[in-house]
């Protein structure tokens, strides 16, 4: 499509959206569980697009904004007490902890490798033993599968001086418990999670919780038309789950994908920045995977942590309020000197909101 | 952090990895988790692994509903 074309498209859906929101006095909330949905809206400027009655909230699907600032300690202490080279993706590297982040780590000459793909620590494993190595698991039903392959290879070739510190989250335990708020009228739900997990899965935001859902890709024009589906579905009160990111996303999901994680993890009681412990929402090792259990084999005593008071990434990461709302919100926390988790992934909401602009 | 891209498989190497290209540029892709994808299938990229295979025709689906959905806009601006 050309750009012209592009555009067309993007009025007729921001009008369609307006047409349908005005068939409501009352106000129409959404929530964007993804963190990539939110710095997709942000960057495309699509706030702008919406009705007045339209408010888009973010959700809990930021997994470096819903990891404990206790995780960030635990891996540090890891480091420094058994010389371990710790390896995660780079979006985890600048998040505070009580005593610095992984970049002062490294700073002080520990040892910090950034990659790009869980297999890349099978091999950092072979160049830095017998050091152990530890990867940080931080992520979604997206990422799981990635490193539940990569842990049957590890296993099968012997690798003896990889760990993992999990910190993984699967997505329907938050999503039920946010679902019961009654100010809430759907979801605009993950793209690549449901990749894996299906479009069919969340039939109980429907059945149950009476609230519309719809699953959608990442291009500005995937997003107007999920928004569009979910303002029709709650003006016509017809609520369900529509797929509209089918190119990718199958009624299925990806089974391949769900059951090497089912061969390596098993659920866990998980605790989320903002949230709490939330039953059964974390994965554990299973089987012979719990030789790479870095919090068992690589134990240290990580002393109880204390979010600044002041910090309202809780209230953020479950809709209740936008940044800025916050107190600190570009004032003592920014993108170069964050406070909170939420200003320093790039796909937190706060950063979203400082980089592109609170309208 | 779930950011995943689509790229063309363009070597399968050996059992369970091969090569993807994206505007030239060639990088590993671990196929563990789409064991039926093929020569010239656009795959969605996530951390070095494929997740999925892009589903041509739905692709096609939605590219006739935005041009559909642009022609509206189209007509009311000719009228």
């Amino acid at each position: 499509m050309s750009e012209n074309q592009e555009s067309r498209t993007a009025r007729t859906l921001a009008r369609e959206i307006r047409d349908f929101s005005r068939m409501t006095t009352g106000a129409l909330r959404f929530m964007e569980v993804c963190g990539t949905h939110t710095m997709a809206i942000h960057s495309a400027g699509l706030r702008k697009l919406f009705p007045d009655n339209l408010t888009l909230v973010s959700g809990p699907g930021c997994p470096v904004c819903v990891t404990e600032k206790s995780f960030i300690d635990q891996a540090m202490l890891t480091a420094r007490q058994y010389d371990a080279c710790l390896v995660t993706f780079g979006d985890l590297v600048r998040v505070p902890g009580s005593f610095g982040s992984l970049a002062t780590l490294r700073s002080e000459g520990g040892r910090v490798r950034v990659v790009y793909s869980p297999m890349q620590a099978v091999n950092i494993a072979a160049e830095e033993a017998p050091r152990p190595v530890v990867f940080l698991g931080v992520g979604f039903e997206t990422t799981t599968p990635t490193v539940a392959v990569t842990l049957t290879k590890a296993l099968s070739e012997g690798v003896r001086n990889l760990f993992v510190l999990s910190a993984f989250k699967t997505i329907h335990p938050p999503l039920k418990l946010i679902s019961a708020q009654k100010d809430l009228d759907g979801f605009l739900l993950p793209g690549h999670v449901s990749a894996i997990l299906g479009s069919d899965c969340y039939t109980y935001l429907a059945e149950e919780f009476h609230k519309g859902g719809v699953v959608a890709g990442f291009e500005p024009l995937d997003i107007l038309l999920a928004l569009r589906d979910l303002v029709r579905m709650t003006v016509e009160h017809d609520f369900q789950i529509i797929n509209d990111y089918r190119r990718v996303v199958r009624p299925e999901g990806n089974p391949a994908a769900r059951s090497v994680v089912e061969e390596v993890f098993e659920p866990s009681d998980a605790s989320w920045r903002g949230l709490g412990v939330i039953p059964g929402s974390g994965l554990a090792f299973k089987g012979p995977y719990a030789r790479f259990d870095a919090a068992v084999h690589l134990p240290v005593e990580v002393p109880l942590t204390k979010d600044d008071p002041r910090c309202k990434c809780a209230a953020i990461l479950t809709g209740s309020i936008t940044p800025d709302r916050c107190g600190l919100f570009g004032r003592e926390c920014t993108p170069e000197d964050p406070v909170g988790p939420c200003m320093v992934s790039s796909e937190g909401t706060c950063a979203a909101y400082y980089k592109y602009g609170v309208n | 952090m779930c950011l995943a891209i689509p790229m063309k498989l363009v070597e399968i190497t050996r059992e369970g990895s091969g090569k993807v290209d994206a505007g030239g540029v060639r990088t590993d892709v671990v196929l563990a988790m789409v064991p039926h994808a093929q020569l010239g299938d656009y795959l969605i990229i996530h951390a070095g692994f494929g997740i999925e295979v892009l589903d041509q025709d739905e692709a096609q689906v939605r590219l006739d509903l935005f041009r559909e959905l642009a022609e509206v806009t189209q007509d009311l601006e000719d009228a």
